[in-house]
């Protein structure tokens, strides 16, 4: 309802988000000495995009297949109560499971932290990795809770009073991440 | 004793005149009649109306005053506008002794709003076997002259048969109350388009229809009257119908719900619309209508039957049957009747008064609006619009169809015997 | 959605390709190491039973426990309803100790409606089946049993059952099941076709959208699914059909009626099932037969209807807003 916003400006276009992703899948495949156990697991929607494009490339990096699936974490919301029942999307977790392994969570913007702090319960029902990290293309600050990312591609100082929206091909047509101003409640 | 004057009344719907009444019966009708130290009651264009009778109210007393009481039901009555009821017989005990039929006319008369006649069960207990005195409820002070089961069916051909024989002597009728049981076994509703989606027990319209059809066979068989209570289809239209047209003597009421409501009510699934017979289609509606204009069906009868409050505000299945009526009456028959162009007022007259009172033998009600005659009246602003609140009812019950809808008509006057009962709508 | 579950007649077209897209993802919670989620943590159910039905109440029960939901199980049998108490009071009993909804079973058609409408209680209503009216939760998991099998698990997401032939066979008179899958198939646009006596057929069936046939070999054929109902062998006595034998010998599904059927066509019961009377165990045993995934069914669609009734904010009736996608970017 918002993608229309006439003031919105493009804070990072096609190329930089090919490049932040790329830039995301080095670190991962540094941090985690190889990548060898990783799972990476995007949070629908446009996560679980991210996820994949980040799975190629890390596949180029290690030329080796890297497990990635989604993780819907709308029952896990702690705000189910003060929205209308939401549509439920998809969990896929690659066949190996995520036991013993180190799952990357994938994630397109990071606000409140309150997406992540229930894709971790969410976690915990379908197994125990090894440990958990955190990929986002932007992190746009105004944290909630004590939830940091490990991966950022790109740090966007914003006020209350603005929106972040990414669009990404898959879904939206073209890939851009927009700045703009919220708009009143309809 | 006491002069009242009504003056500037349509007669029966007619002309403004003036009503004179002395003591219990009406001295004069006419045009500027001298008041002449006579109480004044300016009736200002309403219509007056001999006092309306009811061949078929469940008074409940004795047994269930929780519901209604001679007292509460009589009260009802003449806030409707009625200066007799007939109270059906299904009490506890049952009214099927003189001792009983006895005991419900005296309190009647002790209470003085409305006379009540007694009506004496067919056979004992209501059960459908054996017989009960008729004769004796007969020969009672109550002078029982009308006989039924209603709430049950006398279903045996054999004991209708010999009832209707019986009260030939003392120029009595059976009022049947129609429904073959074995095809109205589990029956909750109409069957029908609505029953089939609801999953609701049907009620066929056969099961009122067959008895019907046998009983007039019955009666022209054996000579006897009949009187058909609560008819509601289209069928059992047509079968008295073809019964009067061969000259058998049957006589036939309707209620005034199922002159008005339908059974696509019952989608609510509250039990306020649940009533036996129960509520029909569109279709059944409308012959119905054009059968009481046209006098196939004789009269209008409310079928009043109190219940308590618990008994409605429940699950469908473990609800009570019926619905009060009294109090409504003559607006669901003004607004189901009159205002749609298919009876005058003194076809009103004829259908709630002259004749029930003629089926009941109830001497001294259904009379003429003349000189000489008892002064039974009852007198209806017919220009009122208004949304029934049963709040305001002087029955015990409060089970209405009717809650906030709106209704024409309103009685604001009654007189029994030239007593009054009702003054601008309140009770006396 | 509405606040409440009553008749499958109020469901549209969306609503159910909602509860059955819905029950999808609930299904794969039972693949999971832990099989809980914690949606309706806090929030309270009594699984309010009025009939015996064991079937219906453990499925609803293992729905609630995987949401996390609070359970209580009200069993008339045996309680107060049967020294007298009323629906009502018993409801209102209830809604006193904190229920917010309350799953219904009961013998007598409307009951649930009742229970919904009637102003005695604030919580939401799940109907469980109500005398010989309706029976919503066993229509939406016989529909999404169907997409499943004729459309496909993930195929059929978002997708209804438009141009499938569904014959539904048996005591079309004295069942919820017939009625609220009449309802419901008819809004997925499925064709249903009623074969049954004609004594075991209601008056006033044919304003239903569905055709009626007495003739089970001739609609055989034409079935994508052909769903036998239970026939009670009491239904004989009330001379609604001669003997048992007969009965299963003109509306019986054997072996040698179900080789009529189309290759794909699947054979369903909601159980259950009376062997020999409407079913062979020839055709109950076969891999045709859904009667087992129908049941594992039933708790993904009960959860997915608690999910959608229960797991979102109250809202006036009437200005509830339709469900909101998964997440929008403002909520990050």
């Amino acid at each position: 309802m918002d993608t229309q916003q006439s003031d919105a400006r493009p804070v990072l276009e096609g190329p930089d988000i090919a490049r932040v992703l790329t830039r995301i899948a080095h670190e991962i495949v540094e941090r985690a000495k190889g990548a060898e156990d990783v799972v990476l697991l995007g949070i629908p929607t446009r996560g679980v995009f991210l996820a994949q494009r980040l799975a190629v490339k890390l596949e180029q990096i290690t030329e080796r297949k890297v497990p990635v699936g989604s993780l819907d974490i709308t029952m896990y919301r702690d705000d189910l109560r003060m929205q209308p029942p939401r549509a439920l999307a998809r969990t896929e977790i690659p066949g190996d499971g995520i036991d013993g392994r180190l799952v990357v969570l994938v994630d397109d913007v990071l606000f409140s932290g309150r997406t992540i702090r229930a894709a971790l319960d969410a976690l915990n029902d379908i197994g125990r990795p090894r440990a958990v990290q955190l990929a986002v293309l932007v992190d746009r600050g105004h944290r909630e809770l004590p939830i940091r990312a490990d991966y950022v591609g790109k740090n966007l100082p914003t006020s209350l009073r603005e929106t972040v929206k990414v669009l990404l091909a898959e879904e939206d047509g073209r890939d851009t991440v927009l700045l703009g101003a919220k708009q009143p409640a309809q | 004793m006491s002069k009242i004057l009504i003056r500037g009344a349509k007669v029966l719907g007619g002309e403004p005149q003036d009503v004179l009444i002395d003591g219990a019966t009406i001295a004069a009708v006419g045009r500027d009649l001298p008041a002449d130290g006579a109480e004044i009651v300016e009736a200002g264009g309403k219509v007056l109306l001999p006092g309306l009778v009811d061949l078929h109210t469940h008074l409940r007393e004795p047994g269930r005053e929780d519901s209604e009481t001679v007292l509460t039901g009589t009260r009802a009555a003449a806030s409707g506008g009625y200066t007799a009821v007939f109270a059906m017989a299904n009490t506890f005990p049952v009214a099927d002794t003189a001792g009983v039929v006895e005991q419900v006319w005296r309190l009647g008369k002790e209470h003085g709003y409305c006379d009540v006649r007694p009506i004496g069960a067919v056979t004992v207990g209501l059960e459908g076997h054996k017989l009960a005195e008729l004769g004796a409820m007969h020969e009672s002070a109550a002078g029982v002259t009308v006989f039924s089961d209603d709430g049950k069916c006398v279903h045996d051909a054999v004991i209708m048969r010999r009832a209707l024989e019986y009260v030939k002597a003392f120029d009595g009728v059976v009022a049947q109350h129609a429904q073959e049981p074995r095809l109205t076994e589990g029956a909750e509703m109409n069957e029908g388009v609505v029953s089939a989606e609801l999953g609701l027990g049907g009620w066929p319209a056969v099961a009122e229809e067959s008895i019907i059809a046998r009983d007039v066979l019955l009666a022209e068989h054996v000579g006897s009257r009949v009187h058909i209570c609560h008819l509601s289809t289209a069928g059992s239209v047509e079968i008295v119908r073809w019964a009067k047209s061969r000259g058998i003597r049957v006589t036939a009421e309707v209620t005034p719900h199922h002159l008005l409501l339908t059974d696509e009510l019952v989608r609510t699934y509250d039990p306020v619309y649940k009533v036996n017979p129960p509520l029909r289609t569109e279709r059944d509606v409308t012959a119905l209508r054009e059968a009481l204009a046209d006098g196939t069906i004789d009269i209008v009868a409310t079928d009043h039957a109190p219940h308590p409050h618990e008994d409605k505000d429940c699950e469908w299945a473990a609800a009570a049957m019926g619905m009060v009526g009294l109090e409504t009456a003559l607006s669901v028959v003004q607004e189901t009747m009159v205002d749609t162009g298919l009876l005058d007022w003194a076809g009103v007259a004829d259908r709630m008064s002259f004749q029930p009172a003629r089926i009941g033998r109830a001497e001294g009600h259904g009379r003429p609006v003349s000189a000489g005659e008892p002064a039974n009246l009852t007198l209806v602003d017919t220009a009122y619009r208004g949304s029934v609140d049963p709040a305001g009812f002087a029955s015990r019950s409060r089970n209405t169809p009717y809650e906030g809808r709106e209704l024409p008509g309103r009685v604001t006057h009654t007189w029994l015997r030239g007593k009054a009962t009702l003054v601008d709508g309140k009770l006396t | 959605m509405q606040r409440h579950l009553i008749s499958a007649a109020d469901l549209t077209r969306d609503d159910a390709v909602l509860i059955l897209d819905t029950a999808e993802e609930m299904a794969r919670v039972a693949d999971r190491p832990i099989k809980k989620l914690p949606t309706l943590r806090g929030r309270t159910v009594v699984n309010l039973f009025f009939e015996d039905s064991t079937r219906t109440r453990i499925s609803f029960e293992a729905a609630e426990k995987r949401l996390s939901a609070d359970v209580i199980n009200f069993s008339a049998k045996g309680s107060s309803v049967s020294k007298g108490e009323s629906l009502k009071d018993t409801a209102q009993t209830l809604e006193a100790m904190g229920v917010d909804a309350v799953v219904i079973r009961h013998g007598a058609s409307g009951a649930p409606y009742r229970l919904a409408t009637s102003g005695w209680i604030d919580a939401h209503v799940i109907n469980a089946g109500d005398g010989t009216h309706q029976h919503p939760t066993q229509a939406l998991l016989d529909a999404f049993t169907m997409r499943r099998r004729l459309v496909g698990r993930d195929a059929g997401l978002g997708q209804d059952l438009a141009g499938r032939r569904i014959t539904i066979v048996g005591d079309v008179l004295h069942s919820r099941v017939a009625r609220s899958n009449v309802d419901l198939l008819h809004t997925l646009g499925a064709g249903v076709t009623l074969v049954a006596p004609p004594t075991l057929l209601p008056v006033g069936i044919d304003t239903w959208p569905c055709e009626v046939s007495y003739d089970l070999d001739r609609t055989l054929p034409k079935s994508d699914a052909v769903m036998m109902l239970r026939v009670q062998r009491e239904r004989m006595n009330a001379a609604f059909f001669p003997t048992e034998r007969e009965y299963s010998r003109r509306y019986g599904l054997d072996g040698d009626r179900m080789a009529r059927m189309p290759e794909h066509a699947i054979v369903m019961h909601p159980g259950p099932m009376v062997r020999g009377m409407e079913i062979t165990a020839e055709v109950a045993d076969s891999d045709r037969c859904t009667v087992i995934e129908q049941v594992a069914n039933g708790v993904s669609i009960r959860m997915a209807v608690l999910y959608l009734l229960l797991g979102g904010a109250e809202f006036a009736a009437k200005n509830a807003p339709a469900v909101t996608p998964a997440r929008t970017t403002e909520e990050k």
